[in-house]
């Protein structure tokens, strides 16, 4: 069966797809689609959120079938018509959302579904040797007897991997793999899928960020509204190709911003400690000021303290203590800040975690963009809401902010990341705050979006606004604060310009100058 | 990654799918009145026949509906904040009060109509009030609701003796209950409403009550989709972290949802105190807390559902009062079984035949699509 056999192993077909096409109702999500991935190669898809990339690895993984086409697998054409056949045929799925139980040990995580018998002692020693031998073998160390809710993200990511390798998993598909990881965890991913790839495994990433493609894949295939418009060799490409391809049209990848020109300060915080619900110190005496006209940026790794500094000038958590003072007025940072006031104050906040605070997913569109806002008298007529003004506020904010589809109608879930991103903005945005807080932007937004919301926010700088910027990404970081003060374990641990080096500034995050910042 | 998600078609989510459980309900239910020796089918033909029939058996339905138009709004409204108010029976006990004292107080001063509004907000206040304490230690103490509401029940079921036995029972009587309202105190039946369609009332207790839960409805479907306090309500039942972010006063809005639950609640008591008995009787409430639980989940908490979730309700007492009397071998009991199964499917395991009929419309070029990607491997 395997023509490939007398070629080079570069030539040898893991995984082939032909003609696939698969539509949901009146949407087509894959549209004739072929793919070739090598064996031993690192292969990204990459497209922007909606372009099909999920359903087609969902068709390989078993959880959809095709309505056409066919599948071949080492050059066999296979039926995968559930996940339980595509690991028999050694095919391993790392989701962006772990399956993991929380409340397991990673040993009992992997053993699940593969527990061999109602007694689990012989099936645990089994699976403890096959564990010690493939982190052994794969260089992933992780305490076998660890509960996952106690260990980072990046780690629970690890136990998702070995998962699929204990089953077998030749071909492993990771979606979206670097979303919840820190920048260092993320560099440890890809050692860890450069190590596989030389054992011989084959691996196919998704993802939209241009960057991770160019890092580490060997192939990478793009796609777009269901269809997939390239595959290229990375060598042979570049971010700026791969981005018009994915979009369809030229990109903007830097940000184009003129100098800043700050004013009179618009918030202060002032020696602010937070503590988290178990009482553990989040944010350990932060003093910052930001001024109109200018973006202060927050840079740090995720879990500094940057998400309970934020919450805590929102009026969302409580501090223990400090000052945070909004146009010169104290807010009251001890409980009794409340959020609606201060949005009436001029204090808007576009929350680091859209699916939960940002927005109920639940409800329509136009719902959402009134969040916050809902008790504004415009949106009112007595104890009833408007719903004729509210819906047509909602159709004039999907036009300015090129919100798709425009249907205020629409469930906000059945939004792509990026244009939900865009109801918190626009909602945020046209209230003509004075401050805004600014938290993840584009953490999970497609490229044609991240252009547009920094542009956004470089717009409300020029127009006199104050913004505090809280990323992970310090790309984002740099590419649009005109300040950045790097956050480790809840302090302020410097403060740099935005032109400093990756490298210098990634330093500071991993905490590593605490001691030179001390002695200035 | 957005999976590509869309929802069925509404007619398939609201309609077929009720449907399809409830027809497994009934012939898992046919299975049972075989077990005993019983023809399902003519059984069947009973419920339906003594339910619909004639003139009596639609009035005796109503009559049973408007009790769990009742407690199913109740339930309805909690579930719209996420809470779960399994109180209803209490509140709806303790809402007795309030029809009863002014039907005792005015009873013989102030025509029907007059009293009927003190009756209404009397039954609301009551039930509201049994509905704050759990409201209030959910929203200011963190206990859990459907924990302290069973316990109201309990409590409700006491104080209700109580005050049966030691206060309201007329001197010189032998049972625990209120004297018999006099004019003032009765509302009128709505035999005309009956008579429009060609059909005799006879006996059934079917009245104004009735009307007024259709007017409750619609006041919750405007309170939930059309008012701010609704709209609060929905994003806190919804993620209450958003309710947060957006500087909602949580527990002000626990306590209130509470309240509008508890008073729908109460206003059941109207509809066989002051609409049947003309008195307040011991545990006149009769499960009717408990069956406006099932109302809700088979409603979908929309009082467009509501209302022919508690026609169905009604259809089952109502027509299984009548087979009990024909098939000597079905007892009561037997009645209760069937609701339960038609619960289990309706409410419990609503969701068992939903995969299966997704794929079906996908297959067959339905408008939509699938839910998410199961999330097993």
């Amino acid at each position: 069966m395997r023509s490939g056999r007398g070629r080079s192993y570069m030539s040898d077909i893991a995984i082939e797809l032909k003609g696939i096409d698969k539509s949901f109702g009146l949407v087509q999500a894959n549209r004739d689609i072929n793919l070739v991935v090598r064996k031993g190669t690192i292969h990204g898809i990459i497209g922007e959120n909606g372009a099909g990339k999920s359903t087609l690895m969902s068709i390989l993984y078993g959880f959809y079938q095709a309505d056409n086409g066919a599948i071949f697998v080492d050059n066999n054409e296979v039926e995968i018509s559930g996940p339980s056949v595509a690991i028999a045929k050694g095919i391993g799925m790392v989701h962006q959302h772990f399956m993991l139980v929380e409340n397991f040990s990673v040993l009992e995580n992997i053993m699940l579904g593969a527990e061999e018998g109602q007694i689990l002692n012989a099936g645990i020693a089994k699976v403890r040797a096959e564990l010690l031998r493939l982190e052994a073998e794969y260089g992933l160390e992780v305490d076998a007897d660890a509960i996952i809710e106690d260990l980072p993200v990046g780690i629970q990511q690890r136990v998702e991997i070995l998962k699929a390798l204990y089953r077998g998993a030749e071909i492993l598909i990771l979606d979206e793999p670097t979303g919840v990881l820190t920048p260092a965890e993320a560099d440890h991913l890809f050692r860890i899928l450069d190590q596989l790839k030389s054992q011989g495994k084959t691996i196919i990433l998704i993802t939209h960020k241009l960057r991770e493609i160019m890092a580490i894949t060997d192939e990478v295939s793009v796609m777009r509204r269901g269809e997939m418009v390239a595959t290229r060799k990375t060598a042979e490409t570049s971010v700026e190709e791969l981005a018009e391809l994915m979009v369809g049209r030229r990109v903007l990848l830097q940000v184009d911003k003129g100098v800043a020109n700050p004013g009179k300060v618009r918030l202060e915080v002032e020696n602010l400690t937070v503590r988290d619900s178990r009482g553990v110190a989040m944010v350990k005496n932060v003093s910052l000021k930001v001024r109109e006209g200018e973006i202060l940026g927050i840079a740090g790794v995720a879990g500094n303290g940057q998400s309970e500094l934020l919450q805590a000038i929102a009026g969302i958590r409580k501090a223990e203590k400090g000052r945070v003072l909004l146009n010169g007025e104290p807010i009251g940072v001890a409980g009794e800040a409340d959020p609606a006031a201060l949005r009436r104050r001029g204090l808007a906040h576009v929350p680091e975690d859209r699916h939960h605070m940002g927005l109920v997913l639940k409800f329509e569109e136009n719902e959402n963009a009134i969040l916050g806002y809902h008790d504004d008298p415009k949106y009112l007529k007595g104890m009833f809401l408007d719903i004729d003004a509210i819906r047509a506020d909602a159709a004039e904010k999907c036009r300015q902010y090129d919100i798709r589809p425009p249907d205020v109608r629409l469930k906000t879930a059945n939004f792509s990341g990026g244009n939900q991103q865009k109801i918190v903005l626009a909602r945020e945005m046209e209230r003509d705050p004075d401050v805004i807080l600014v938290g993840q932007p584009t953490r999970g937004v497609d490229v044609g979006a991240i252009e547009f919301i920094h542009k956004r926010i470089i717009e409300m700088r020029d127009a006199g606004k104050a913004v505090l910027l809280v990323s992970v990404e310090l790309d984002e970081i740099r590419a649009l604060s005109d300040r950045v003060l790097v956050m480790f374990d809840g302090r302020i641990v410097g403060e740099r310009s935005p032109e400093t080096d990756e490298g210098a500034l990634g330093l500071l995050m991993a905490g590593v100058s605490e001691t030179e910042e001390a002695v200035q | 990654m957005s999976a590509p998600y869309a929802k069925l078609p509404a007619w398939v989510d609201f309609g077929l799918i009720p449907l399809i459980n409830l027809i497994v309900a009934f012939l898992v239910a046919g299975l049972v009145v075989l077990l005993v020796g019983e023809n399902p089918i003519r059984a069947a033909g009973l419920l339906v026949e003594g339910a619909f029939g004639y003139g009596e058996g639609i009035g005796f339905t109503l009559y049973y509906a408007t009790n769990f138009i009742f407690t199913g709004l109740a339930v309805a409204i909690a579930f719209h904040c996420g809470l779960f108010n399994i109180g209803g029976e209490g509140q709806a006990y303790v809402g007795g009060l309030g029809v009863a004292l002014p039907c005792l107080w005015f009873d013989t001063i102030l025509p029907w109509y007059l009293t009927f509004p003190l009756v209404i907000l009397g039954s609301m206040f009551f039930g509201a009030l049994w509905a704050l304490i759990p409201g209030y230690l959910q929203a200011k103490r963190g206990s859990h609701v459907v924990i302290t509401t069973i316990m109201f029940n309990f409590i409700a079921s006491s104080l209700m003796v109580y005050l049966l036995v030691d206060v309201l029972k007329p001197r010189g009587s032998m049972s625990p209950e209120t004297r018999t309202f006099e004019e003032g105190g009765q509302l009128p039946r709505l035999d005309w409403l009956l008579e429009i369609f060609g059909l005799n009332i006879g006996g059934a207790p079917f009245n104004l009550s009735f009307l007024l839960a259709l007017v409750a409805s619609f006041v919750v479907w405007l309170i939930v989709w059309r008012t701010r306090l609704g709209y609060e309500i929905r994003t806190r039942g919804f993620s209450p972290s958003a309710a947060r972010y957006a500087g909602m006063k949580e527990a002000r809005i626990i306590i209130v949802t509470m309240m509008l639950s508890g008073a729908l609640a109460g206003m059941m008591a109207i509809n066989p105190i002051m609409g049947e008995q003309y008195r307040m009787q011991l545990d006149f409430v009769g499960g009717a807390g408990f069956v406006g639980i099932a109302v809700a989940l088979m409603g979908r908490s929309h009082p467009a559902g509501i209302i022919p979730a508690a026609i169905l309700f009604g259809m089952l007492y109502q027509g299984g009062a009548e087979i009990s009397f024909e098939m000597p071998q079905i007892s009561r009991d037997m009645i209760v079984i069937i609701q339960g199964l038609v619960i289990l499917f309706a409410g419990a395991m609503e969701h068992m035949f939903r995969p299966a009929i997704a794929s079906f419309f996908i297959a067959f070029g339905g408008r939509s699509g699938v839910p998410a990607a199961p999330a097993s491997e």
